[in-house]
């Protein structure tokens, strides 16, 4: 057992994957020579050589496409787009090409890979820096969508995505590279879609993600401390496969139910689990079920402006508090 | 623009069961392509279908020259290519009908014909997707030091957007065991290429080689030996580890950009002057001319059209996918589960 922060997390987690099978290959820009412009990747190259770990040119679609291209012959490529805004220069493969070509053959190609991509507001880089994407993926058939929290959830579930046959997108927050968290030596290795109770408690439930999930166990604590209100922190980990039965059961125990997403309002994950509890938990609720979310506006540079517009521990604390107590 | 002037050699070294096979692949997607445009008009052919009437050469010449487990990457406009890697007719015919017979029992459709048996790893219908995916299986090779070669076809139009461009860099800068190879048929679309690209290009692909350090190629796509050539060139570089090809391989449909279109775009006279380089027409002669006897030749005709007459009846009685497989390999476990 050691600490280690979630940035040192990401490149143990590719380590252990490529150490334990030579078809896992690793290109991006800047990930090799430069270590990431994040350092999350620093000392691949030099452990594994410039054959499987590779820069590539700013070409955001020749990284994807060779990814899949590799990923259906014979490779399980891990492929970084450096932040997640990027995506939609490529989103033709993450939403035509990764996830149908499985269906469309007939069940003849398969596309095996992971991409993994910088998330999250919190680094004042404005509004096409900062974006919290998961929810474009999430709405996609045939991809699989991961979110982690911690430390050992970046390695453990890293490694689920890498030996799952199906292409995962792999959202890693930009301002939890530095959170520590104990890791455990030796291989780790988690389950996708298993969601975990972070924190156990009788009045309500709260469904977090990433950077949300440390604000969710914050305000959780302060509930608790000055008010008296015992929340049930769930940590969703991955929005596909998604966790529904742990979400729900513990709406069934607390009666009410809260969300607190960093998408922006609309179409944010947390609508679709709002949705689908009050199509199936009803019966359970005491109450509405509240979104707590970034509002829909692009994101502002300004460090205070963009905290303004972040969920944080004090507003989650408040809402709950006016929620119940109403 | 008016067909290429003909290329006096005849690759006179070739042996007479390859001539064979130049021709027998060109009259077989010749026939199989002609069904389908029937097919449609009685209805039976479903969504849409973009025909490569016009363009056998260019299919036949590659597939002809491929090695087994060499990789091909098709677009929308890719039945020639799938056929000339040896799918039956009756699996491409039955996908393009929607039926339980078809190469992907109806999922696909005539846009995404895939067959991994037969090396066709996709037919993409999202203009200059496939390039950086055949960059990806080139690399495979590279990395794993296999020694297949990935080629991936496309229009004229696809020159003009950014993935075509993304993936001829990255295949170049990382040596890659990969050809691309521009069907210039004049026409992206309903367009005439030459109104897109700058009046000082010529041949959109091949002129835009240098940018990427590659040669410039253009190729008689209409005439199979000249196609099979440069094909055999590009095979023997990506095999030697020499990196990319660009092929620029002019040629013309016959009929419109899709169903839905007449085609009345074009000027004049253009449709006749290349259909008097018909690249069917103009092989036939040539097996002549290298002494080959009409017997032979109606062989392969009659074989043909045998054929297809067969899988046509085949297609028609076949039965519609069952509703069972609508949620079957969203996932790779075979199923659909987004959630427990």
């Amino acid at each position: 057992m050691a600490e280690l922060s979630y940035r040192d997390a990401v490149a143990r987690g590719i380590a252990q994957e490529m150490e334990r099978d030579p078809d896992v290959v690793f290109l991006g820009e800047d990930v090799a020579g430069a270590g990431g412009v994040f350092k999350a990747t620093v000392g691949l190259l030099e452990k594994f050589g410039p054959k499987r770990v590779r820069d590539t040119p700013i070409s955001e679609q020749a990284i994807l496409g060779a990814a899949m291209g590799a990923a259906m012959t014979g490779l399980k490529p891990i492929a970084e787009i450096m932040f997640s805004d990027f995506l939609a220069v490529c989103f033709d493969y993450i939403a035509n090409e990764f996830p149908k070509s499985h269906y469309m053959s007939n069940g003849q190609l398969k596309c095996p890979l992971v991409v993994r991509t910088g998330n999250g507001a919190g680094s004042r880089f404005g509004a096409q820096h900062s974006q919290s994407v998961e929810n474009w993926a999430m709405m996609i058939p045939g991809l699989k969508v991961v979110a982690p929290s911690s430390p050992v959830d970046v390695i453990g579930l890293f490694a689920a995505a890498v030996r799952d046959p199906n292409p995962v997108i792999f959202f890693e927050h930009k301002s939890l590279y530095a959170a520590k968290g104990e890791v455990p030596d030796g291989e780790i290795v988690d389950t996708l879609g298993s969601a975990k109770i972070l924190r156990p408690g009788k009045d309500a439930t709260l469904v977090a993600l990433a950077l949300m999930v440390p604000r969710a166990l914050q305000a959780a604590e302060t509930l608790s401390k000055e008010h008296g209100i015992e929340i049930e922190v769930i940590d969703l980990r991955s929005l596909v496969p998604l966790d529904l039965q742990t979400v729900l059961g513990s709406v069934a125990r607390t009666g009410r139910l809260f969300t607190v997403e960093e998408n922006p309002r609309l179409c944010g994950w947390g609508a679709e689990i709002a949705s689908i509890a009050a199509d199936e938990s009803f019966y359970d609720l005491d109450g509405p079920v509240v979104r707590i979310t970034t509002p829909h506006i692009p994101l502002p540079a300004a460090d205070n402006l963009e905290d303004l517009a972040l969920p944080s521990a004090p507003r989650i604390v408040d809402k709950i508090r006016r929620c119940l107590n109403g | 623009m008016q067909p290429l002037p003909a290329d006096p050699r005849r690759n006179d070294a070739l042996d007479e069961a390859k001539r064979l096979e130049l021709y027998r692949l060109q009259v077989e997607i010749r026939d199989c392509e002609q069904r389908a445009y029937d097919l449609f008009l009685q209805g039976l052919v479903k969504g849409t279908s973009h025909l490569s009437l016009g363009q056998e050469a260019v299919a036949a010449g590659f597939a002809a020259a491929m090695e087994k487990g060499d990789l091909s990457f098709c677009t929308y406009r890719g039945h020639a290519h799938t056929l000339a890697r040896g799918v039956p007719m009756e699996q491409v015919l039955g996908e393009l009908m929607q039926r339980d017979n078809g190469l992907m029992r109806g999922k696909g459709g005539s846009m995404h014909l895939t067959s991994v048996e037969h090396g066709v790893m996709g037919s993409y219908a999202i203009i200059g997707a496939h390039l950086p995916i055949a960059c990806g299986a080139a690399w495979r090779a590279q990395y794993k030091g296999q020694t297949d070669v990935s080629v991936c076809f496309f229009g004229d139009g696809t020159t003009n957007i950014g993935a075509f461009h993304e993936a001829v860099n990255f295949a170049a800068v990382w040596k890659l065991p990969v050809i691309f190879v521009c069907e210039n048929n004049l026409y992206m679309e309903y367009t005439a290429i030459k109104d897109v690209i700058p009046a000082q290009i010529q041949h959109p692909a091949a002129d835009r080689a240098a940018s990427y350090g590659l040669e410039r190629i253009v190729v008689d796509g209409n005439d199979a030996d000249a196609v099979y050539r440069s094909a055999l060139t590009a095979y023997a570089k990506a095999r030697a580890g020499d990196g990319p090809s660009l092929i620029e391989c002019m040629t013309y449909r016959y009929s419109g950009h899709s169903r839905a279109d007449p085609a009345k775009y074009r000027p004049e006279g253009e449709l006749e002057a290349w259909k008097a380089r018909d690249p069917l027409k103009l092989y036939r002669q040539r097996l002549v001319e290298f002494g080959i006897g009409e017997s032979a030749i109606k062989r392969i005709e009659d074989e043909s059209k045998r054929k297809l007459d067969a899988a046509t009846e085949a297609c028609k009685a076949a039965p519609p996918p069952p509703e069972s497989i609508l949620t079957t390999d969203v996932y790779a476990d075979g199923g659909w589960a987004w959630r427990n």
